[in-house]
């Protein structure tokens, strides 16, 4: 059974948020996707002030298994990344939802937020992989 | 169903992550591969590998028909025990397999294969067998465990006891002996000094217990094949095929043209491949960040390859790769990954030994 906190919310793609206050999320990937990929060798991260889009490409995982996307659950501004990531990216296997945190987002539009999965429907998304 | 092997129970008890395997449900990890690697190149680490094939040959003819049906020479063989890597080629040079073989003496060997190849290899084990007198026995009551790293041989003589380990005490790479029940090899598939043990399947999961007790890591397929890699070792299947010969693959080193009277399958083909020339089989290594991986294409030389092998090599802590290229290769090729073209360097596809890098 994967652990799937009750506070988050979760995109179909993976990507898990937490609202941080101030329209602040911050975003990393689900227990459950961290056990598919497997163990973490790089995380490549987005640029600080980067503008992007709800569904762009932003963060790449790469694990001993495949080289994985990450995308942006809602649009907004990256305002902070995870550096510690890169000399630790094992992190994101040991701790999803703490320490592996990959980047921060500020949203455009708070309301989309709203139209992500809380917790019950991701777990129906990953029980229909 | 899938096949499982006798350390089934044991793996999912171990925590593992079993996965389909050519038809075996195997592990995967028992957590974190990355850790089991370390611990092989580090300390000490077993596998299952139950899933290959154990074949016994014998009769009169037992030398004459594996010097006609393997690349290797077995009568290059003459201490009882012996050990050789080699592998059984169709008629167009390409490789069926690749295998040890044990010799015990001109009328009795054994041959360890490969589980996914088990159907083909057996069909033309007997298919060339039946040109000669000699029987050809599967032995799919035994059991297989891998026990790996620069302490395999302390754990080894503390689980055996030292009167039973006297046996293999110095014992050198590639040899093997019978201790009671266990035929014990000095064999792998890691690039780390070890053991390959055969057991019976009733007598395995005892074995596998009493390691684990002595603090052995249980170690999956994921990190069987990082560490294979490293060394330099190659993955049937994957890095060469019945499409593919030796001389591709990096393994002209096990296929014997001299005695040049000594006729063996395939061996008029691969003769033809010298003289025309063919492809090779070389490494890559690619300093920068990201992942050399399986299927990616690799430009050389104005020629074009293909990565057959890659991985993060986590004792380098950078990527490399197996990858078959036009001969004559430069020392510098690009590799395409995800869209982009990527620079690296090209080596001898050997990359870790003994837990060091031999870059």
């Amino acid at each position: 059974m994967s652990n799937i906190p009750k506070e988050l919310k979760y995109a179909s793609t993976h990507e898990w948020l937490r609202n941080e206050g101030g329209g602040i999320y911050t975003v990393g990937i689900t227990e459950h996707a961290q056990d598919l990929l497997g163990d973490m060798v790089f995380v490549e991260l987005p640029e600080i002030g980067a503008n992007v889009a709800a569904g762009d490409d932003v963060a790449v995982a790469e694990s001993v298994k495949a080289a994985s996307d990450i995308y942006a659950p809602i649009a907004g501004e990256i305002v902070a990344i995870n550096d510690e990531l890169e000399d630790a990216p094992e992190t994101v296997n040991n701790d999803p939802y703490g320490d592996g945190w990959m980047f921060k987002i500020k949203a455009d539009d708070a309301s989309e937020v709203d139209a992500l999965l809380d917790a019950a429907g991701y777990q129906a998304v990953i029980e229909e992989d | 169903m899938a096949n499982r092997t006798p350390l089934y129970d044991a793996h999912l008890s171990a925590g593992a992550k079993m996965v389909d395997f050519h038809g075996w449900d195997m592990p995967l990890n028992y957590g974190s591969q990355i850790e089991e690697h370390h611990a092989v190149r580090g300390d000490c680490g077993m596998f299952d590998v139950s899933h290959m094939t154990v074949v016994d040959v014998a009769g009169p003819q037992a030398t004459e028909y594996l010097r006609y049906l393997l690349a290797n020479d077995v009568a290059k063989l003459s201490i009882p025990g012996k050990a050789q890597y080699s592998s059984m080629l169709n008629t167009q040079g390409g490789v069926i397999d690749d295998l040890i073989v044990y010799f015990f003496s001109s009328s009795d060997y054994r041959l360890v294969v490969n589980s996914a190849t088990r159907d083909r290899d057996m069909q033309w084990l007997n298919e060339v067998a039946s040109q000669f007198n000699v029987t050809v026995t599967e032995r799919p009551e035994l059991a297989m465990i891998a026990l790996q790293g620069p302490q395999a041989e302390a754990q080894l003589a503390g689980v055996l006891g030292a009167q039973n380990f006297a046996a293999l005490a110095g014992m050198k790479p590639f040899m093997s002996a019978q201790v009671g029940e266990l035929f014990i090899a000095t064999t792998g598939y890691t690039g780390e000094r070890g053991y390959e043990i055969i057991v019976p399947a009733n007598a395995v999961v005892g074995l596998w217990q009493q390691l684990l007790a002595a603090g052995v890591a249980p170690c999956g397929l994921g990190a069987r094949d990082t560490l294979r890699l490293e060394a330099g070792m190659n993955l049937y299947g994957q890095d060469m095929d019945e499409s593919i010969s030796p001389l591709q693959a990096n393994m002209g080193w096990s296929v014997a043209f001299e005695p040049a009277d000594r006729d063996f399958i395939g061996r008029k083909a691969l003769e033809a491949q010298q003289a025309s020339g063919h492809s090779v089989l070389v490494g890559l290594v690619m300093e920068s960040k990201g992942v050399l991986r399986h299927g990616q294409r690799v430009l050389v030389n104005g020629g074009e390859g293909l990565i057959t092998s890659g991985t993060f090599s986590p004792t380098l802590g950078f990527s490399v790769a197996m990858a078959r290229v036009p001969a004559g290769s430069d020392t510098h090729a690009e590799v395409e990954i995800r869209g982009k073209m990527v620079k690296v360097s090209v080596v001898k596809p050997s990359f870790v030994r003994n837990g060091k890098s031999v870059l």
